[in-house]
C-alpha cells in the first residue's frame, strides 16, 4: 500500500526544492520565536510604556503574518509550475 | 449604581440586535442556489464563500465573544499567563496553512461535509469516523454554552441581567429571547446568516477596539501609569494561595505552561468543528490559503483587546470586592470609561459576537450529527432534502441543550467542560491530520490512540486543583519524564501518538486489514474548477 502511494507521488519531481524549503523556514520562524519563552520574558526596553513581553509577541502578528504570506506564493508559483508543465 | 438599567445603553444594544435580526432571516436571499435542499445549502453556504466573506465568517467564528471576555480576564485575573492567546493565534496560522488546504481538497473532491466524512472515507472506519464526531459534538457543546455566559456578562453590566431577588424567569427572559431569535434564522439561513451577521459583528468590534484602545489609555494617562499600577496590583498577595496574584511577565517555572498552552490550543483551533465548517464553505482552496495570511489581522486585534485587562485593573475595576467576577471586568470598564450611547455600541459587540459563533457551531454539530450518526448509523439511504431536515433539526437540539446547559448548572461546569473540550478535540489531530498526509498509520492504532488520549487527558485534568476548586482546577499539569508544568493537552497528544505509531507496527506486522480507502494522492491537492471536480459531487466509495 505504501509503496503503491509512493509511485502515484509525481514520479519526476523532487519533493524538495528551494522554494519549499524556504516555504519550510518561513512557516517555522514563528514557532522557534514565540515557543522560546525565555527569550523574551521581561519587561525591558518598553514601548510606548507598554512592556517588551507584550509589544514584542504583538509584532510577531505582522511579521508571521508576511512570512506565511510569503510561504503561500512560494508554494502556489511552484504548483502552477508543477501543472503547466504536466499539461505540456 | 451597581444593578440599575443603564437605558440608553440598552436602547443601543436593542438596536443592534434588532437590525442583526432582519439580516439573518434576509440571508436566506443571499446566493441562493438553485437546489436549496442539499445539505451543501445549508450546511457549508453552497460552498461559495470568495476569501472576504471566508476572512469575516471564520473571524466570527474563531474569536468568539467568550474570547473578547475571557482572555482580557484572564490578564485581569493573573497577567502574562493570560497572554498566551496571543502567540496561539499566530502559530496557528502557519500550521494550518500546511494541512487545511489539503482538508479542502480532498473534502471538495469527494463532497465531504465534515472531518469525519473524510475519515471515514480515508480510513473505511465507521468507528473511528463516529469516535471523531461525538469528540467534536462534544467538545463544541460547551463552547455554545459558553458564548451564552459571554452574552450574560453584558446583560449583568447593562442591569438587566436581574437582581438575586428577582424570579429565574425574569431574570433570564432577555437571554431566552435571544437564543430564541438566534435559533430561528440560523434553522431558516444556515450558515448563511451568521456569515452575514459577522460583518456587522467585526465592524463593531474593530470600531470599539480602535477606540477603546486610544481613548482609554488617554482618560488613564497613558500606558505606563497603567502598567505601573497593574504591576502594583499583581504584587499583591492573594491570601487563599499565599501567592502573588500575577505578574508582569512569565516566570522561570512558568514558561513550559505558556509554551505548551501555546501550541497545543494553536494546534486544536483548526480541528474544532465549526472551523472546518467555516473552512469547507470557502470555494477554493487558495480561498483558505490566502486566509491564513489575513487573518492574523484578527489576532493583532485580540491582542490590543488583553491590553484592556490591564486598563480594568489600573482603573480599580473590581478593586476590594470580594470574588468578584473576572468575567465581568471588561463590561464593567467599558461602562466607566465610555459615554453610555458608546458603551452600548460595546456591548452589542459582543453580544453578537456570541451569536455567530454560536450559529456556526450548532450548524457544525448539526453536520456531524447527521452525517456521521444518523447516516452512517441510522438510515443509510437518507436523501440530501432528508439530510438537510435533520440538520435543522439537530441544530435546534443542540441550542436548546446548551441553554440548559448554562441555566441549569454553574457557569463553572460550562468552562470546565470547554477546558476538557480543548484537549479531547485535540485527541482528533492525529487520525485528521495524519490522515491528510499519510495512510500508514492503523484505523485500530488511530482510534486506541485516540482513546488513550482521552481517557489520559480526561483524568489528569479531573485531578488538578485550585483555591477554588477541587477538581478541573486548571490545564496544566506535570509532564512525565520533563517535570515541568505543561498543557495537558498537548502531553495527551504526545501519549496518542506514540500508542497510535507503536499499535500500527504491531497491526501491520500481524496484517490486520486496514479498510479501503476511497481516496486517491491528487485528490489532496486539486483545485476548485480543475477536471473532474464539481461541487455536488458526494463521489460513492471506490471513486
Amino acid at each position: 500500500m505504501p509503496d503503491a502511494q509512493l509511485h502515484e507521488q509525481a514520479p519526476r519531481q523532487p519533493v524538495v526544492t528551494p522554494s519549499r524549503v524556504i516555504a519550510g523556514l518561513c512557516l517555522l520562524a514563528p514557532f522557534v520565536a514565540l515557543l522560546w519563552v525565555d527569550s523574551y520574558s521581561r519587561i525591558t526596553p518598553t514601548f510606548i510604556g507598554i512592556p517588551f513581553f507584550y509589544w514584542y509577541q504583538m509584532a510577531w502578528v505582522p511579521v508571521a503574518a508576511l512570512l506565511t504570506y510569503i510561504a503561500y506564493v512560494l508554494v502556489r508559483r511552484e504548483e502552477r509550475q508543477r501543472k503547466g508543465g504536466a499539461a505540456k | 449604581m451597581k444593578n440599575d438599567v443603564n437605558g440608553v445603553a440598552l436602547g443601543v444594544c436593542i438596536f443592534f440586535f434588532v437590525a442583526v435580526t432582519v439580516m439573518g432571516f434576509l440571508a436566506a436571499r443571499w446566493r441562493r442556489a438553485e437546489n436549496a435542499l442539499h445539505l451543501d445549502e445549508w450546511g457549508l453556504g453552497g460552498r461559495s464563500f470568495g476569501t472576504w466573506v471566508t476572512w469575516f465568517l471564520l473571524g466570527g467564528d474563531l474569536y468568539t465573544a467568550y474570547t473578547f471576555v475571557a482572555v482580557p480576564a484572564a490578564i485581569y485575573g493573573a497577567g502574562a499567563a493570560g497572554f498566551f492567546a496571543v502567540p496561539y493565534t499566530i502559530i496557528t496560522y502557519p500550521l494550518v496553512f500546511l494541512f487545511l488546504p489539503r482538508l479542502w481538497s480532498v473534502s471538495h473532491k469527494h463532497g465531504y461535509v465534515t472531518s469525519s466524512d473524510f475519515i471515514r472515507g480515508r480510513f473505511g472506519s465507521k468507528s473511528l469516523s463516529v469516535a471523531l464526531a461525538l469528540t467534536g459534538i462534544v467538545a463544541t457543546m460547551p463552547y455554545i454554552a459558553l458564548q451564552l455566559v459571554g452574552i450574560q456578562a453584558v446583560l449583568d453590566v447593562m442591569g438587566v441581567g436581574g437582581g438575586d431577588s428577582t424570579n429565574w424567569f425574569v431574570k433570564d427572559l432577555p437571554l431566552l429571547i435571544a437564543f430564541g431569535v438566534l435559533a430561528a434564522y440560523t434553522y431558516s439561513s444556515g450558515l448563511r446568516a451568521p456569515a452575514l451577521i459577522a460583518f456587522v459583528k467585526d465592524a463593531l468590534i474593530y470600531i470599539v477596539i480602535a477606540v477603546a484602545i486610544i481613548y482609554i489609555p488617554y482618560k488613564l494617562g497613558g500606558f505606563d501609569d497603567i502598567f505601573d499600577k497593574a504591576g502594583a496590583a499583581y504584587k499583591v498577595t492573594n491570601p487563599a494561595t499565599g501567592k502573588p496574584r500575577g505578574s508582569l511577565v512569565t516566570g522561570p517555572q512558568a514558561q513550559w505552561a505558556y509554551a505548551t498552552l501555546a501550541m497545543g490550543s494553536a494546534m486544536a483551533l483548526f480541528l474544532y468543528p465549526h472551523s472546518v465548517t467555516a473552512v469547507l464553505s470557502g470555494k477554493s482552496r487558495n480561498t483558505i490559503r490566502r486566509n491564513t495570511t489575513i487573518l492574523p489581522l484578527y489576532s493583532l486585534m485580540l491582542g490590543l483587546l488583553a491590553m484592556l485587562g490591564f486598563m480594568a485593573l489600573a482603573d480599580g475595576v473590581g478593586k476590594g470586592i470580594k470574588g468578584y467576577n473576572a468575567q465581568l471586568a471588561i463590561p464593567q470598564l467599558f461602562e466607566n470609561m465610555f459615554p453610555s450611547w458608546f458603551a452600548g455600541v460595546a456591548f452589542a459587540a459582543i453580544a453578537i459576537g456570541a451569536l455567530v459563533p454560536a450559529a456556526i457551531m450548532s450548524i457544525a454539530a448539526a453536520n456531524l450529527f447527521t452525517r456521521n450518526i444518523y447516516k452512517d448509523l441510522i438510515r443509510p439511504n437518507a436523501t440530501p432534502a432528508e439530510e438537510t431536515r435533520v440538520s435543522k433539526l439537530a441544530s435546534l437540539v443542540v441550542k436548546v441543550g446548551a441553554l440548559i446547559f448554562v441555566l441549569s448548572m454553574d457557569k463553572t461546569v460550562a468552562i470546565n467542560f470547554q477546558l476538557l473540550g480543548g484537549i479531547w478535540i485535540l485527541q482528533t489531530m492525529p487520525a485528521i491530520v495524519g490522515g491528510l498526509f499519510t495512510r500508514w498509520l492503523h484505523r485500530w492504532a488511530l482510534l486506541a490512540g485516540w482513546a488513550a488520549g482521552m481517557a489520559y487527558g480526561t483524568w489528569k485534568a479531573y485531578e488538578q486543583t485550585s483555591p477554588t476548586q477541587s477538581h478541573f482546577g486548571g490545564n496544566s499539569a506535570k509532564i512525565p519524564g520533563i517535570g515541568e508544568l505543561g498543557y495537558i493537552g498537548l502531553t495527551a497528544f504526545v501519549l496518542n501518538v506514540a500508542v497510535a505509531v507503536v499499535l500500527t507496527l504491531v497491526l501491520r506486522a500481524f496484517k490486520v486489514a486496514e479498510g479501503e480507502d476511497e481516496t486517491a494522492t491528487p485528490d489532496y491537492t486539486v483545485e476548485a474548477g480543475e477536471e473532474g471536480v464539481t461541487a455536488d459531487l458526494p463521489a460513492p466509495a471506490g471513486a
